[in-house]
């Protein structure tokens, strides 16, 4: 098929997936940090809340835009528009899954392929400081002057750490190209080990995860890193003169940055698409148990219906029988080459995102000086020193 | 399509680089000097030097523009008042500027004929693994010495913006 | 040098150089015409850029990697550079209060 046509199709899939995505993945951080705090979160808003980002996406639609008369216009207009475009377009190099043949077009399961993608994700996260930095000077007021300073200072900060545990990792990969890392981590050791980077020789990439995790909170502006915008300091920070499609916007590159971050920590650490067990020992049936597995919890939550939601005995049901199906999905053999990758590269991406809502629900946020003196005296040494015993170790290994 | 996206991005480049010339604010100036380094990036691409184009927006657009970005607002100088520069020197630093402009024109085109053509994938020599290569065996001395210069530069701005005490 | 009836599907490498020379032009032009300080010193850094398009157009030309890493020390001199002229130019407006050219034509304070 014409390569822009089936381009088009795939970016149609992704952007779709990804927005929407976007919008759950705020439901999904409410209903988690209520339940790590020991209430129901969202509940009303259809069942279980599910329908609350449409309600917020129409409450944010319907909300009058204001532009303050003392505001720098153009700059003003420019600083969501700039954030949202360049958090969105980081997804581009990430490979979801392997080159897979549908209905006789044999594609790559993922936008492009560019053999400086680790290059293209480091040049958008540092031009995504300058969304921060006009929106919050563009506002002409001062707590969002303040918090755009400390905000993109603070991402500068640790765009340092966070290429430094990029690179470690890049020395034992020797090129560039997301696919090609992911590919390079395929296979076992002991038939049961997965190759992937954080297990991986010459020296285990586990450090540099772990910075590489510290810097993206940093430089997505999450607690414990996120003073820039928390409401009892700052008001809104940056994001204070803003209302409507521009608020809406900041918050949707801040959950686009956090989705990048995790896509791009789960290629270049855990594996990309790489199941985590051999799929001679069934690692292909781990979805299908999975979805079974929720299928016989609505099942059961169904019949067992509590008095006030008397309803869950029709709905719950029905959802079921939809986990049943999807489950199927997986075992149809035309759908399985392309699902079971993805199923594979989503749990683990999703499985970060939690880590960083988790978190979020369970510690405390640094105070500004702090935050900056641990990236300067300690996660920047840190990261420095770890590069440094990886390139020696593999310069001694590849004698 | 080369030829399409050779003259959009050039047009950008030249719209954006005479908006810096024009415009009285400088945060306006710095965003059009970002629009000129994105669309040079894209034409680094078209000439196979996908390195340097990754570079130049690392480098370039994303941290010394953020940086003449954050001293802007830190001076917060605002924009420029009438200039009362001397018409005469308008009237004729533009014409002497653009006769310049076609002399080069012409020159270039006398010294480099038509058919040297760049397409795109014209040159492959410009990949990290080449550049890394030639960096760290050719001009290895240069590196050191720039790195060098890098902490010079460093020692001076922190000691040149310290506050009096 | 004949103007192009229809889009090439090859572009010239005069085309980049002439682009160059334009954009190198600019910059001197905003480097002589401008008074306020700071949109002097991103004209310079046009210029840089136009030089920097000059070294990779050749290096496609040579058919050579040297151009690119000629390009790369540059940006890093820019780098270097701009770090150390945003330092004086702080230095300049806390003692002199103004960010105009014109007006910082004394050495006595």
């Amino acid at each position: 098929m014409n390569f822009f046509i089936l381009s088009l199709i795939k970016t149609g899939i992704v952007a779709l997936a990804l927005l929407t995505t976007l919008a759950y993945l705020q439901w999904i951080e409410r209903k988690v940090l209520a339940h790590i705090q020991l209430r129901p979160g969202p509940y009303r808003v259809g069942p279980h809340g599910l329908l609350q980002p449409l309600a917020d996406v129409i409450k944010l639609v319907t909300k009058e835009g204001l532009l303050p008369p003392q505001a720098h216009t153009f700059a003003y207009l420019l600083a969501p528009i700039l954030a949202v475009s360049i958090s969105l377009i980081a997804i581009v190099v990430i490979p979801f899954g392997p080159q897979v043949t549908i209905f006789g077009v044999t594609t790559n399961l993922g936008l492009t392929d560019l053999n400086i993608g680790v290059l293209f994700v480091l040049a958008m996260s540092s031009l995504g400081v300058y969304g921060v930095a006009l929106g919050g000077w563009a506002s002409n007021s001062k707590y969002p002057l303040i918090g755009a300073l400390r905000s993109s200072a603070q991402m500068i900060s640790y765009e340092l750490p966070l290429a430094m545990a990029i690179v470690a990792p890049l020395l034992i990969m020797n090129t560039l190209n997301f696919r090609d890392i992911t590919i390079a981590q395929g296979g076992y050791w002991l038939g049961f080990i997965p190759k992937w980077n954080v297990f991986a020789g010459p020296f285990p990439q586990i450090f540099s995860f772990i910075i590489f995790l510290i810097a993206a909170f940093a430089e997505t502006n999450r607690v414990p890193f996120d003073l820039p915008e928390a409401e009892s300091e700052l008001v809104g920070g940056f994001h204070t003169e803003y209302s409507s499609m521009g608020f809406a916007s900041f918050f949707m590159a801040e959950y686009a940055n956090i989705v990048t971050v995790c896509c791009v920590g789960t290629v270049l650490f855990l594996g990309g698409w790489q199941p985590l067990w051999p799929a001679a020992y069934g690692s292909d049936l781990a979805p299908v148990a999975i979805h079974f597995g929720a299928a016989a919890m609505f099942f059961y939550h169904g019949v067992n219906a509590s008095k006030t939601r008397m309803w869950d005995r029709f709905s719950f049901p029905v959802l079921g029988v939809v986990f049943l199906a999807l489950g199927g999905l997986f075992l149809v053999p035309v759908l399985k080459p392309i699902m079971v990758p993805v199923f594979w590269f989503l749990a683990k991406a999703l499985f970060l995102v939690f880590v960083f809502v988790w978190i979020r629900g369970t510690l405390p946020r640094f105070r500004y000086d702090q935050l900056m003196r641990f990236a300067w005296t300690f996660l920047f040494p840190v990261a420095v020193v770890n590069l440094l015993v990886t390139s020696f170790l593999v310069a001694v290994m590849s004698k | 399509m080369q030829g399409l996206l050779f003259l959009t991005f050039a047009a950008i480049a030249v719209i954006c680089a005479i908006n810096l010339v024009l415009q009285t604010h400088p945060i306006s100036s710095a965003l059009s000097l970002i629009g000129v380094m994105g669309s040079l990036a894209v034409l680094y691409l078209l000439l196979g030097g996908e390195f340097i184009a990754a570079v130049q927006l690392i480098v370039y657009a994303g941290a010394i523009m953020v940086l003449f970005i954050f001293v802007i607002m830190l001076l917060n100088a605002g924009a420029e008042k009438r200039p009362t520069r001397k018409v005469l020197a308008t009237w004729i630093s533009l014409p002497l500027l653009f006769t310049f402009v076609a002399l080069a024109a012409v020159l270039i085109g006398s010294q480099v004929p038509r058919t040297e053509a760049v397409t795109f994938g014209g040159f492959a020599g410009g990949t990290t693994l080449s550049v890394g290569r030639a960096l760290f065996t050719q001009y290895l001395l240069p590196f050191e010495i720039t790195s060098i210069l890098i902490l010079i530069a460093i020692l001076g701005a922190v000691v040149l913006a310290r506050k009096e005490i | 040098m004949d103007i192009p009836l229809s889009l090439p599907a090859a572009v010239p490498l005069s085309w980049f150089l002439i682009l160059s020379a334009i954009l190198f032009m600019l910059g001197v032009a905003g480097f002589l015409l401008r008074r306020n300080i700071i949109t002097v010193f991103m004209s310079i850094e046009l210029m840089l850029n136009a030089v920097n398009l000059t070294f990779v157009t050749f290096s496609y030309r040579l058919q050579k990697v040297d151009g690119h890493i000629y390009s790369f020390f540059v940006m890093v001199v820019a780098a270097a550079e701009a770090a150390v002229g945003l330092a004086i130019i702080l230095t300049v407006f806390k003692n002199r209060s103004t960010l105009e050219i014109d007006e910082v034509n004394s050495m006595k304070l």
